[in-house]
């Protein structure tokens, strides 16, 4: 078996600011990857080079295909990593806005990867988006409505299920429930453990709260200054960190 | 029997980075066996590091030095320098780790909650959920909380459906850390039962009792942390 | 002001040949926006500029005009391009389909069928499809060159989950030759069939969007639909009021206050035609 996604001295500058520096390590199929850090740690940056949307200024990130191939991301084609990423890959914004088509309906934007990837057949479209609607628990007569309608949490899980009608392998989340009211998070966070349970994703989720990381990954990585100073298992990291920095952050946390 | 968990010199202490980078000395050059089908009882006074040392074998804690090596289907593996997803891979299939306090994820149900360790393991979900079921009972949970999350269940409720929760999935290796710790009577009576038979199923078991005269029906020697 | 003063067909020779080669690639890669440096025309924009600037790219003074305004002859747009044509290049004119050798229209495909002799000028507001659902160029362009069109697809569906079938009942879009998908210009879905597999040489202009595209003679052009709700053309339920044809292309007039209405032929020579034959 090989690894699904890894990173090899990932590291992007922004002129003589770096955003993150040689970071390396290797996910598989199925698990549930945490970056941790404080806002302009660079874990975003790290995230959008990753996920193909920023080029890294030195490194290599690789990428397991469906069809057993190992290849990097900067040597594919750019219609093979817009493919890539709009079949294989999801990407869940923190705000549902840059991730959604907000001008169509709520089944148009769930619809929308089935029709790129050549699904012609309405019918089918329309009980697949219906289908999706329901497993984010959103009512089923809600999929001719606009996302404008929608609710924070309910955008959010729209923006989910848009994501995953494909089927990916692989979900990059950008602070998923931020901006969200702690009940509609919860909420949020359950939906997206049982899917990522449930389909056997692999999920990078950068978030700056450990509550998340610890409900939703079974590994967590944790950036300062745009390195990876500690990383290891959820649990390790929450209960027994080494870092000074993650000692800090854990020992931050309120407890309810 | 063999041994199917072997600590090596295994030494651990904590750093406090925020308190002026304070060393906490844990315990230095621990050496322990546990063998399948015994089950050994960690004793000292409490501080010493009785639930460290079972955090450590889950992997929870990071040793300073040693070994921490498990036996499984592929062999022995040490704890202490195996991979994140080697650990998470003992963890679904060897290491099962039963605590007094449940983490409780909201809206899901106490038989999912006892059933997920073996649906982990690819036992199809009616299966799961029917051993599930039958552990709550033993347990003396209510079947009428078995379809609601616990989070609303009563402390000792709670640490029953935790209980069930590790007994469940018939792990190799089982940590038990104070499992019968506020429960009355009869319900200790039965954790110690589940004990006993996973003893007789051939699990190797290490655990912290609080209570001597339990420590002494479940366990047949111990281990001092002193 | 005499046509002397002006070159041919009002624009100078470099320019022409510039539109020319233009066109020549929009033939070349058929149903591709070409780019194109579009002059100021002595008209404003959204009366036909593009179509005007490729009609003189490719006029002769041997040609007959015809220009065409939703079908009819005699309408403002019409009327104001054939003279400006008659004056600057001094070519025939005619509102004849048949005797025509290049056509300009604007929202029609003549009713008549067109033949290899002839060219057809369409004038474009908004050349790219795509526009609704992506607002910026770099990624149409990009989508295009991938040929990532499933989002033509979406606005389909929010047609067909909206009203039930696909609404959309002009500038419909279509795939030219398999490979690129364009918008036809505002013509109505009924002239869509009539794009494909034409005979003549069929020319797309925007001058405010400055992009010429082009379906070549007998290429393939396949309106997009989906699997279980095909493309169909409208259907009226009465035939023409005047000519009495049933499979012409009507327009709603409304005759009074009381809402009295009829529906006649849009394209204004078919129309006296048939009614000639009679």
């Amino acid at each position: 078996m090989t690894a699904l996604l890894s990173a090899q001295s990932v590291s992007k500058s922004y002129g003589a600011r770096a955003g993150c520096m040689d970071v390396c390590f290797d996910l598989w199929p199925g698990e549930v990857l945490a970056i941790v850090g404080e806002s302009g740690s660079g874990k975003t940056t790290l995230l959008r080079c990753l996920s193909g949307h920023l080029p890294a200024s030195s490194g290599k990130v690789h990428y397991s295909m469906r069809d057993g191939r190992h290849v990097a991301l900067d040597e594919m084609s750019e219609a093979e990593r817009r493919l890539l990423m709009r079949t294989d890959w999801g990407f869940v914004h923190q705000d549902a806005r840059d991730g959604l088509r907000m001008g169509v309906s709520a089944g148009a934007n769930v619809g929308e990867r089935m029709m790129a990837v050549g699904e012609r057949h309405y019918g089918h479209i329309r009980a697949t988006a219906t289908d999706w609607l329901e497993r984010v628990e959103i009512p089923e007569d809600r999929i001719d409505d606009s996302p404008w309608s929608y609710s924070g949490g309910m955008r959010q899980r729209l923006q989910i299920a848009r994501n995953l009608v494909t089927s990916p392998r692989l979900v990059f989340m950008d602070e998923p429930t931020g901006g969200l009211d702690v009940s509609v998070q919860a909420r949020l966070l359950d939906l997206i453990r049982g899917l990522v349970k449930r389909l056997d994703l692999a999920a990078i989720v950068v978030t700056h709260d450990l509550a998340v990381a610890r409900l939703l990954s079974s590994r967590m990585m944790v950036m300062q200054q745009g390195r990876v100073i500690e990383q290891g298992l959820t649990d390790q990291i929450l209960e027994d960190p080494q870092a000074p920095y993650t000692q800090l952050l854990v020992s931050s946390v309120l407890q309810v | 029997m063999s041994a199917v968990l072997k600590i090596e010199n295994l030494s651990k202490s904590f750093v406090l980075h925020q308190q002026a980078g304070v060393r906490i000395p844990v315990f230095d050059c621990l050496n322990a066996e546990v063998e399948a089908g015994e089950a050994v009882a960690v004793t000292g006074p409490s501080g010493r590091g009785k639930s460290s040392l079972l955090k450590l074998v889950y992997g929870t804690y990071r040793a300073n030095a040693g070994a921490i090596n498990v036996l499984s289907n592929v062999g022995w593996t040490d704890v202490v320098t195996a991979a994140p997803r080697d650990v998470i891979e003992l963890r679904r299939d060897v290491i099962g780790y039963v605590t007094q306090f449940l983490r409780v994820i909201p809206r899901v149900p106490a038989e999912m909650v006892v059933a997920e360790p073996m649906m982990d393991r690819g036992i199809v979900q009616e299966q799961a959920l029917e051993r599930a079921r039958t552990l709550l009972e033993r347990l003396n949970i209510p079947e009428r909380l078995w379809h609601l999350s616990p989070m609303t269940f009563s402390g000792g409720e709670q640490q029953r459906v935790n209980i069930a929760r590790g007994f469940a999935a018939h792990f190799p290796i089982l940590l038990l850390d104070e499992p019968t710790a506020s429960l009355d009577t009869d319900n200790r009576n039965r954790v110690l039962e589940l004990v006993a038979e996973a003893r007789g199923q051939g699990s190797a078991i290490l655990a912290v009792f609080h209570d001597e005269a339990e420590r002494r029906i479940a366990c047949s020697r111990s281990i001092g942390l002193d | 002001m005499n046509a002397p003063a002006y070159n041919f067909a009002y624009l100078n020779e470099q320019t022409k040949r510039m539109i020319r080669r233009a066109i020549l690639k929009a033939i070349a890669v058929p149903g591709y926006q070409v780019p194109f440096a579009s002059r100021e025309m002595p008209m404003p924009y959204g009366w036909g500029t593009g179509g005007v600037q490729v009609t003189a790219a490719v006029l002769t003074p041997e040609d007959t005009l015809k220009v065409i305004d939703q079908g009819a002859d005699d309408t403002t747009n019409a009327v104001s391009i054939r003279k400006f044509f008659v004056k600057t290049a001094g070519v025939a004119t005619t509102e004849r389909t048949e005797e025509a050798s290049v056509i300009q229209t604007r929202h029609r495909i003549p009713e008549a069928p067109l033949t290899e002799e002839q060219i057809l000028v369409f004038q474009v507001p908004i050349p790219e499809p795509l526009r609704f659902l992506e607002p910026r160029e770099t990624e149409t362009r990009t989508m295009h060159a991938l040929e990532e069109y499933g989002v033509m697809h979406v606005k389909l569906y929010e047609d067909i989950a909206q009203y039930g079938e696909i609404a959309t009942t002009y500038a419909y879009p279509a795939k030219v030759a398999d490979r690129y998908v364009f918008d036809p210009s505002p013509i109505p879905k009924f002239d869509n069939p009539k794009l494909d597999n034409c005979p003549a040489l069929q020319l797309f202009g925007a001058g405010r969007e400055k992009r010429i595209y082009a379906v070549p003679p007998y290429t393939k052009v396949k309106s997009l639909d989906f699997e279980d709700h095909p493309f169909e053309v409208q259907s009226w339920s009465e035939p023409c009021a005047l000519c009495g044809s049933c499979h012409s292309f009507l327009d709603e007039i409304v005759m009074d206050d009381k809402g009295t209405r009829m529906f006649v032929c849009s394209d204004s020579d078919f129309c006296a035609r048939q009614r000639g034959e009679r």
